[in-house]
């Protein structure tokens, strides 16, 4: 648990990867979160945690570019996002292809590859032999002349997976990338990003409601609740009087196996009679 | 002896007509040429038309280059130019309002009734040879003048060029919007590119088989070649090929006679569907693609030096869903005023 941190550069003083400063994002007059200062430095793993709606899909949103934020500023790769976006990998929050897509497994991750180039495809054999390593490094290459629309939704993921890598991007910016995955995949798709971190050094932002299956790469966590957020390692985040406090209710953050789980909310009440260590 | 509605002889022999078959050839070059032109154009438009989703734009499209068409026909102007600016006109508005299918269709259908009760308003206006009233609406009978099939030429050049310049984003466009937009690649820019050329398309596809008809070329290839392939380089060939087979296959059969070209390129388009859909049929209930190995995933041992799942865990936490204890599972809001 706990994984050292040697590999990050945050102590390098080397430039950040993402910069905000004071970023705010609103919808209206509801506020997501608001002063947000962070460096995100090269090869660094940030986790971020949140209930539904507290804006975590519009943080990455904002850092893609997609979405100005209402006050303060962001820069990626020292830059403004637009100009940036060549560079990053993205993993969408979860969503099917219809079934008649018109292209097989394979044909998904190609354009992560070069499917933003102009022209048509002049190296084939290249690209070819490209996609077949990645799709082996995900373990889809029993499906990868299977139609996209026809596979199910980890089978699509772990493509996602694959297609956001292929570039190599100096960011990898992942939407609950486990969601429908299997524990085992779970597992091999977490170590897969964290092995393109360690052989790359590209920066990560992972948002995921189960924060077990990544814990050990993680450096920082970003949490995010009722307008407001906490951000620190994850020993200095995900304790129970910094919870209680950010969500204004009892929270109890409980290890469990080496797993950590958080109590006290509305919902949770089942979860009285666990074999339960409090922290800290 | 019942007489039947139609004379059989006579319909054979007004639908299937080879007298002097050879001279004709000679004489109607410029159509197979056109058709040829066209069926390449239709093919490759028609895969991205798939893709998009936008058979029912394709419909509206074509209604208001009659619409343009036909005004041009009314005001003495060139109709292949009115045809032109009616479809890239409405192209360009269906563009820039709906992108994606759903929100562009209640437009659609608004604009569709309008441009074709406009078109027939022009038509009725208009006092000219009435035998060039209906061929704007279903094609007509062969005859493309030198002149016609330069300019046929020189736009589908046009939109050749440029369908192969952004081959690539455009494909990433149509399959996978969210992610290519991400990327960086201007999803809204190649979405107004790729309603001009269809828009250009359609304009050409209406001079030679009528705007009711323009499906069958621009949609139907493209729909039969999906059918057999979801590989997209496949699809692209297979679709050319069928429109091909339509346009020049339905010219030649038109050449002797004095019916429209357009219901034998229909009928060939159709028939072709017909078959990639049986072929479907088929292959799915044998098996659906191929897969190199059937179970995956599960019990699968881990990859090299991984195992951190505890035992305990899975057994507790049936995938993929946790189960039992939340994990650090945030999905409520306490306190929430
Ligand atoms: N363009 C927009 N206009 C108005 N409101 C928006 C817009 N985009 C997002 N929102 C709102 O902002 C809130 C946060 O959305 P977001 O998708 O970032 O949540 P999230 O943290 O990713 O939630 P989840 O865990 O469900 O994925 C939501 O309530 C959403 O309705
Ligand atoms: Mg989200």
């Amino acid at each position: 648990m706990g994984s050292s941190t040697a590999h990050t550069a945050a102590d390098d003083g080397a430039a950040p990867v993402i910069r905000l400063q004071d970023a705010g994002l609103a919808f209206g007059d509801r506020t997501l979160w608001s002063g947000l200062t962070l460096d995100v430095a090269p090869g660094e793993y940030l986790a971020v945690l949140g209930s539904n709606g507290t804006g975590k899909t519009s943080f990455l949103r904002v850092l893609l570019g997609l979405l100005p934020l209402s006050h303060g500023t962001v820069s990626v790769n020292g830059t403004r996002p637009r100009a940036a976006a060549r560079g990053v990998g993205y993993v969408p929050q979860q969503r099917g292809f219809p079934a008649r897509t018109p292209l097989r497994a394979r044909d998904l991750v190609a354009q992560g590859v070069d499917g933003h180039r102009w022209g048509v495809r002049l190296h084939p054999r290249r690209v070819h032999r490209r996609v077949d390593e990645l799709l082996a490094r995900v373990g889809a290459t029993g499906y990868a002349d299977a139609p996209v629309g026809l596979l199910s939704g980890g089978e699509q993921q772990r493509l996602r997976i694959a297609q956001a890598l292929a570039a190599d991007p100096t960011v990898v910016l992942c939407d609950e990338a486990l969601l429908s995955l299997d524990l085992h995949h779970q597992h091999v798709v977490s170590e897969l990003v964290h092995e393109q971190r360690e052989r790359t050094g590209c920066s990560v932002v992972f948002v995921t409601h189960d924060v077990n299956p990544i814990i050990e790469h993680v450096d920082r966590i970003l949490y995010l609740a009722n307008g407001s957020f906490r951000i620190g390692t994850p020993d200095e985040v995900l304790r129970s009087d910094v919870l209680s406090e950010l969500y204004g209710t009892g929270i109890e953050v409980l290890r469990s196996n080496g797993r950590i789980l958080v109590a006290g909310r509305p919902d949770s009440t089942h979860h009285t009679d666990a074999p339960e260590e409090l922290l800290p | 002896m019942i007489t039947a509605a139609i004379d059989w002889n006579s319909f054979v022999g007004s639908v299937f007509v080879f007298d002097n078959y050879g001279e004709l050839l000679g004489l109607l070059r410029n159509s197979l040429w056109a058709g040829a032109v066209l069926g390449l154009v239709g093919g490759l438009v028609g895969t991205f038309v798939m893709m998009r989703d936008l058979a029912f734009s394709v419909h509206g499209i074509a209604e208001l280059s009659f619409a343009g068409a036909t005004a041009a026909l009314l005001l003495g102007a060139d109709v292949v130019t009115g045809s032109l600016l009616g479809s890239v006109l409405a192209a360009l508005v269906m563009g820039f309002t709906g992108l994606r299918a759903r929100e562009g269709n209640s437009l659609v259908g608004v604009l569709m009734p309008f441009g074709l009760g406009l078109g027939i308003l022009f038509l009725s206006l208009y006092e000219g040879r009435s035998s060039n009233k209906f061929s704007l609406l279903t094609g007509q009978i062969v005859s493309v003048s030198s002149l016609q099939l330069t300019s046929m030429v020189v736009l589908s050049a046009v939109v050749l060029v440029t369908l192969v310049g952004v081959w690539r984003p455009l494909t990433f466009a149509s399959t996978d919007p969210l992610v290519a937009r991400a990327k960086g690649l201007p999803v809204r820019g190649l979405a107004v590119v790729f309603m001009v050329l269809l828009g250009i398309s359609v304009a050409l596809s209406v001079q030679i088989v009528g705007a009711l008809l323009v499906l069958a070329l621009l949609i139907t290839p493209a729909a039969a070649a999906m059918n057999l392939t979801s590989s997209p380089a496949r699809t692209v060939v297979l679709s050319v090929l069928f429109a091909e087979l339509a346009m020049v296959g339905g010219i030649l059969l038109a050449l002797g006679g004095n019916i429209p070209i357009s219901p034998y390129v229909t009928t060939i388009s159709f028939l072709l569907w017909l078959v990639s859909r049986a072929v479907r049929a088929v292959r799915e209930r044998s098996s659906s693609y191929r897969r190199t190995t059937p179970h995956r995933g599960a019990s699968a041992p881990l990859t090299a030096g991984a195992t951190r799942v505890p035992e305990e865990t899975a057994a507790a936490d049936p995938a993929p869903g946790p189960g039992g204890l939340e994990p650090l599972k945030t999905g409520d809001r306490p306190g929430t005023g």
